[in-house]
Order: structure tokens, then C-alpha cells, then sequence
């Protein structure tokens, strides 16, 4: 009993700490309810709203947000007062008319959020966004020492390096990344297609327009990249990479930066394979100029179906925890934060290359995500040999238009 | 019974199933003959970190009253069923005109996202069903000559793969055929090749698919036919003993008939359960290779845009393909029972 009580002391001492440390957040009353996915910097931004008083603060952080943030967000009064997405998932949100714009309140209590952290929808600010993410290189400082190779910077000297460790008898299969079939390889297929400067749809339109040279190139160079992976690769997702990554497989791998910092810390991974972890830029492939990767921004919203004072709290209590007081030395190697005051890291660099080399941002179209499933379902298909580059992409296209008839954007 | 007493008796369980079963069904058929309003949509100019783009929006205040004056949605009777994402009437009329011979036919037709979905299915349950009876009845029949001490400890080890979780105990296979698994390592040494993988072939993902299934559904067999053992007659049994018969004859002609009824039982309940195939391909990752009509209404679900009446079609389509299943049992037990 009397541990108890000394932990407990303890740990309100800690609260307390915690909570001069950062800058004082009071709000009046109101309902707060966060639904977001889980990882550490998300975390730390539903943790410091927490710390505001006056207002009752829960949190909801799973990876299955996207399947439950519509559903809690359409009845009146919401269940969840804020989703925190990206700038893939704020469509959904966007569709379906359960955020509201965020002005007259970002006029109220955000005048200190600086203006690039704002995410506006024809001139309406619909989210506050706190990082960025994007995928770009990791790579083995000793291993291309080895072989004698630099750094990569495009696909084709990724095969020429692969091919070299493969040589070298090195390692088997060099070349990793989420090549999971659905979502993370359709994500791939993204980036590469837009790297070979692709267009998805037809200016102005709905209608779907892949099946052309840079789809083939980019299946093509897909397929490539693939000879030199794990043959299980189409069952690799994020976190199945960063396992062959960390078991010392792999050496030069497509990766997202908000992982970088978990494969260069000390878990899960010899010394020889932290040590010598590197972040690159995001590599090129063709002649377009535009880098094989999208730039991504993770931001909160606030739900329309809520009452103003809930809505008020909520912003209040989010804004406070995007506000540059969260960052300290533990948080700040979380995340590319977009927050004033943050301090780039090593991790990092790779993101920021991204952003620099003028990457592309993940198109926030209404029907982007009928596109996203209809690739994931269909391109392992040509990945395993089943068919043509062609015919993989003419069934991409037929199985989003039917989508997309159904959901009313094509006719 | 008193027709009035009959009617309070079942009262309560007919409201339950009217709730629970009956209501989401008939939501599920209505859902599947609306689709979305086609949308308004706008060019909207998007700003965030990473500057500003002209893109693409949907007009809220436009859709809004559309969806105010129709809130089920545009009705779209069948479209969505015969649409290329489920029966593809127009595909599959272009592929029997267009394909050189049946083998090309069925190429085409496994192009089909519903198609390979069934194909899966049907293949699964027909290999499942049978298998997971053999096997359930072999255990039983083995587990009842065990010596009385080692029955129950026996029994429990026999149950097991039915306690386990099917998330859990698909991904303790799943991590085992890895290919830096054990039984992935053993079978790369045994085929002396090391480029062999399960995940990535689809006729082995395809048979650790079904020896799961198989394993994962043997115990329920099991447990139903031990019991039905218990109650063999054994005057019959010694009687046939006495007349000379093996252990298989009496297996054969006394056993196996007094475990008929029961047969049908387990049938019908497998039928179901393996037409419902889904947790093995969730935790296999097998997506790329096998896919199956529950799967294929998760997926619809599962992405950013959710497609409600194309799941609820697939729902009904999957009702309707259990109802076809399992119509032979059905009639038959019917026949059973008109009999008496």
C-alpha cells in the first residue's frame, strides 16, 4: 500500500512536471474526442491535448481509424470531435460533409498557428497539419563501400547496385520495400507512375487514364526492382520490411521517413546494421524530373455535427498540442514536424530532400482512393506473371470505372 | 400445444431474429439496388505545406440537397450486379465471343474480380468439406479406442486447433512457411531450390489455405462424431463381432450408418462456414493469390472510399450462393422429415 501511494505521488509529480513544462491550457468546458492512428507522433500530439484542463479529453488511436472516423463522425451530436488524417484519408471526410471549416475559429484561438500548417479547400481551412512524411532511400553505408558503389539516386542504378551486392555474394536479395499486395503496393505503384510523370485521370475528369507507356514502364520497372527482393515480398508490408531490414537482408530500401528513426535506433537490429543505416532522398526514374515518391501531411480536423462549444474546445485543446511547447528532446526525432521551432535530425533528411526536390503531394481527389484500391487489387498479377503489363492496367481502369460509375463520378 | 401458448413461447426469439437478422438483410438487399448520386463536383484550389494545387472537390452544398431529396441514393435496380466488379454480364458475353476455346474462356473469366473470388470459394469448400469429415471421423473413431486414462488429454490436443484463435493460428502457419520459416526452409531443401516460396506461388498458397481450413475445422467434426460413437449400439457391435466381422466391417456397416444423420449435420455447417471462407486470407496476406467473397466485401469496405452497395451486393450474391449450396441437404433433410 505504501508503494502505491509513493508511485502515485510520483506520478502526479511527473503530471505535474509535464504540465509547467509546456505552456498552461485551460478551456472553459465542452467534449473533446480524438480518433487518429497510432504511432508515436500522434501520440505525442493526443498526449498534450490531453494535458488541457476544463474540457473531458479522451483519445482513440488505432490503426483501424479509417474504418470507424466516418461512421463516429455522421451521427448528431458526433462521437469523435476531431479525426486526425491525411492528405489521402481527408477526402473521405471531405465527401461524406462531416469536418467543418475551421476559419472562424483558426480567427479565434489559432492566430499563433503559422500559415503553411493550414490545409484550405477553396480558400476554407478544413485542417490543421503538424508533419510530413514521404518515402524516399535507406541505405548501408558498408555495404555499397563494399561493392564500391555511391549512393543511388535513381531505379536504375538501384538494379545496378542490387545486382553488384547480389554479385558480391553480399546478400541475396538486397532491395526491399512495402511491396504488400493492396494498399502499400498500389502506394508503389503511385509513386513510380508518378516519377515516370504520369497522369492518373484525364484533366478535369474522373475518367482514368494508366494504361499508357509510363504504366508500362512503371509495372516494368516494378517488376525489376522485384527479382531482387525476398521472394515473399508481396506479403511485406511496413512493418514486414523493416523485420528483413533489421535481420541484416537488406540494404537499399524504399522506405517512409516517419519509420527512418525505427530502423536507425538501437532496437531490433545489430550494430553493424544501425550504425551504418543512411536516409537518401527520394530516388528519380525516366527523364520526367519529378522524383518517385509522394509528400504527405498529417493534420487534425474538427467534426461538424458537434456543438460550437465542443467544437471550440476541441480546436483549443488540438491547437495547444501542435503548438511549438510540445516539441522537446524526446518528441522532436519523431516526426518532420511542421511546427515552429523543430529541429531537422538525420532521420529526417530524406523527407526534407523530398520536399526540396519538388516532389509531388498525394493528389486530394475525391476518387483517388477508388484508383488506390483498384491498383492494389489487380497489379500483383502482373508482378507474378499471371499477365501483360497491359492487360494488368486495362483491368485496373475497368475496375475503377465501375467503382466510380457506382459512386456517381463517372457517367 | 395451445396455439396461444406456442405463440408467447417463441414470441421473444422471433423478435430477436426479426432484429438480427432478418432487418439487416433486408437493409443489405435495399442498399444493393441504390448507388451513390452522381456527384457535383467542383475545381477548388487546395493549399497546405507543401504549396497550392487545382484540384478536384465535390460540391457539398449541391450534394447536400440531392442527398436530402433522396437519401437512399440514385436507384440503379441491377447495374451493380451486373456490373465488372460482380457478375460482369458485358464481360463475360465479350469473353465467350471474343476467347479461342474454354481453357482461354476461363482465363478471362478468373480475370474477373467475382469470378476469382468464386472460383476460390467453391474450390475451398468443395476440398474443405470432404476433408475436414474424413478427418474429423478418423480422430473420433481413434480418440474412442484410446486406453480410458490417456482419453481425456487426448481429446483436449484433438480440440485444440479449434481454441485457437483463426487470426492467431493462421499467422503461427503463416510465420512457419515464411521462407525463412522452418517449413519454409525445409521445403526450399527438400525442392533444393532456394527461390521457393509459398506466399509467392499461388498453387501452394492455395493448398496451405485449405490444409489451415482443414486443420482449423477437423475438431468440430471430431467432437460431433465422439459424441454420436457414445451412442453405437454395442449389442449390435458384439453381435457383429460374433459373426466374424474385422474392426472395418463393423466400422463400415454399423458405425458409419448409425453416424449418418450426423454426417449431414457437420456437412451443412461446414458448407456454411467454409463458403464464408475469410480469416485465413486476412492473416495469409493472400490477397494476391486467393480472394474470396467475404474477402472481396471486406475490401469493398475497407478502403478510403467505402463502397456500400457494391459490398451489399456481394452479400446477397454470397447469401444466394449459400442458399444453392446447401439446397441438396435442405430437400433432403426436408424428405426426412416428410417421411415421419
Amino acid at each position: 500500500m505504501k508503494t502505491f501511494i509513493k508511485s502515485t505521488v510520483a506520478a502526479s509529480a511527473l503530471v505535474v512536471a509535464a504540465g509547467a513544462a509546456s505552456a498552461a491550457c485551460t478551456i472553459d468546458s465542452g467534449r473533446v474526442n480524438i480518433i487518429g492512428n497510432e504511432f508515436p507522433a500522434i501520440q505525442t500530439v493526443a498526449t498534450a491535448a490531453a494535458e488541457c484542463t476544463g474540457a473531458t479529453i479522451e483519445a482513440n488511436l488505432t490503426a483501424d481509424h479509417q474504418t470507424l472516423n466516418v461512421a463516429g463522425m455522421s451521427g448528431n451530436p458526433a462521437e469523435y470531435t476531431s479525426a486526425i488524417v491525411a492528405n489521402s484519408s481527408i477526402v473521405a471526410l471531405i465527401n461524406e460533409d462531416v469536418i467543418q471549416p475551421l476559419d472562424a475559429l483558426v480567427a479565434e484561438y489559432g492566430k499563433d498557428i503559422p500559415q503553411r500548417q493550414l490545409i484550405t479547400v477553396d480558400g476554407k481551412v478544413m485542417a490543421v497539419a503538424f508533419m510530413a512524411n514521404a518515402q524516399t532511400l535507406a541505405y548501408r553505408s558498408d555495404v555499397l563501400e563494399e561493392v564500391g558503389l555511391a549512393v543511388p539516386s535513381t531505379y536504375d542504378e538501384v538494379l545496378v547496385a542490387a545486382k553488384a551486392i547480389r554479385d558480391a555474394g553480399i546478400m541475396e536479395n538486397p532491395v526491399g520495400g512495402p511491396y504488400a499486395a493492396g494498399w502499400n503496393l498500389a502506394q508503389e505503384f503511385n509513386n513510380m507512375y508518378i516519377g515516370h510523370g504520369g497522369e492518373f485521370f484525364e484533366p478535369g475528369t474522373a475518367n482514368i487514364s494508366i494504361n499508357n507507356a509510363q504504366g508500362v514502364a512503371t509495372l516494368e520497372m516494378m517488376k525489376a526492382l522485384t527479382e531482387y527482393m525476398n521472394p515473399d515480398y508481396l506479403t511485406h508490408d511496413s512493418n514486414g520490411t523493416q523485420a528483413e531490414w533489421e535481420a541484416g537482408n537488406v540494404a537499399l530500401m524504399h522506405m517512409w521517413g516517419s519509420r527512418m528513426q525505427n530502423l536507425m535506433d538501437t532496437e531490433g537490429s545489430e550494430p553493424q546494421v544501425y550504425e551504418n543505416t543512411k536516409v537518401a532522398g527520394p530516388l528519380m526514374v525516366g527523364d520526367s524530373g519529378v522524383p518517385a515518391t509522394t509528400l504527405w501531411w498529417d493534420g487534425w480536423t474538427v467534426a461538424k455535427n458537434i456543438s460550437d462549444e465542443d467544437a471550440a474546445a476541441t480546436f483549443q485543446a488540438l491547437a495547444h498540442a501542435v503548438a511549438p511547447s510540445t516539441l522537446n528532446d524526446t518528441t522532436m526525432d519523431q516526426a518532420v514536424w511542421l511546427i515552429e521551432g523543430y529541429e531537422p535530425a538525420p532521420v529526417s533528411e530524406g523527407v526534407l530532400a523530398a520536399v526540396k526536390a519538388g516532389s509531388k503531394p498525394y493528389p486530394m481527389l475525391p476518387y483517388m482512393g477508388l484508383l488506390h484500391t483498384a491498383s492494389g487489387d489487380n497489379i500483383a498479377d502482373f508482378l507474378t506473371g499471371k499477365e501483360s503489363a497491359e492487360q494488368t492496367l486495362a483491368d485496373i481502369e475497368a475496375a475503377y470505372t465501375a467503382a466510380a460509375k457506382e459512386q456517381g463520378y463517372v457517367k | 400445444m395451445k396455439h396461444s401458448s406456442f405463440f408467447w413461447f417463441v414470441l421473444p426469439s422471433t423478435l430477436l431474429m426479426l432484429a438480427f437478422i432478418a432487418f439487416p438483410i433486408v437493409s443489405v438487399v435495399s442498399q444493393s439496388f441504390y448507388s451513390a448520386h452522381e456527384q457535383v463536383v467542383v475545381q477548388v484550389k487546395n493549399c497546405g505545406p507543401f504549396g497550392c494545387t487545382m484540384e478536384t472537390s465535390v460540391d457539398q452544398e449541391a450534394t447536400a440537397a440531392i442527398r436530402e431529396a433522396e437519401p437512399l441514393g440514385k436507384f440503379a435496380g441491377l447495374d451493380i450486379y451486373t456490373d465488372r466488379n460482380h457478375l460482369a454480364f458485358g464481360e463475360v458475353a465479350a469473353a465467350w465471343v471474343n476467347s479461342d476455346g474454354l481453357p482461354d474462356f476461363g482465363r478471362s473469366l478468373m480475370n474477373l474480380p467475382f469470378y476469382k473470388a468464386l472460383g476460390f470459394t467453391l474450390t475451398y469448400t468443395a476440398i474443405v468439406t470432404p476433408l475436414t469429415i474424413l478427418l474429423g471421423f478418423f480422430v473420433a473413431i481413434a480418440v474412442n479406442s484410446v486406453a480410458k486414462a490417456l482419453k481425456g488429454p487426448t481429446i483436449f490436443f484433438s480440440l485444440l486447433p479449434m481454441i485457437v484463435t483463426p487470426l492467431v493460428g493462421s499467422l503461427i502457419l503463416f510465420w512457419m512457411v515464411d521462407a525463412r520459416g522452418i517449413l519454409g526452409t525445409g521445403l526450399q531443401w527438400l525442392t533444393d531450390d532456394p527461390n521457393l516460396s509459398v506466399k509467392a506461388s499461388t498453387g501452394l498458397m492455395w493448398i496451405m489455405l485449405m490444409v489451415y481450413g482443414v486443420w482449423h475445422a477437423a475438431p468440430f467434426a471430431f467432437v460431433v462424431f465422439y459424441a454420436g460413437l457414445q451412442t453405437v449400439n454395442t449389442d449390435t457391435l458384439e453381435s457383429a463381432m460374433v459373426d466374424g466381422a474385422t474392426r472395418w466391417e463393423r466400422i463400415r456397416f454399423v458405425v458409419v450408418p448409425h453416424l449418418l444423420p450426423l454426417v449431414t449435420f457437420v456437412a451443412l455447417i461446414q458448407l456454411m462456414d467454409n463458403f464464408r471462407v475469410f480469416e485465413p486470407i486476412v492473416s495469409f496476406q493472400a490477397s494476391a493469390h486467393a480472394t474470396s467473397l467475404s474477402y472481396a466485401i471486406y475490401n469493398d469496405l475497407g478502403g478510403e472510399t467505402r463502397l456500400l452497395s457494391s459490398a451489399a451486393a456481394t452479400s446477397v450474391l454470397t447469401i444466394i450462393g449459400i442458399a444453392i449450396l446447401l439446397s441438396p441437404v435442405l430437400v433432403r433433410t426436408w424428405r426426412d422429415f416428410d417421411r415421419k
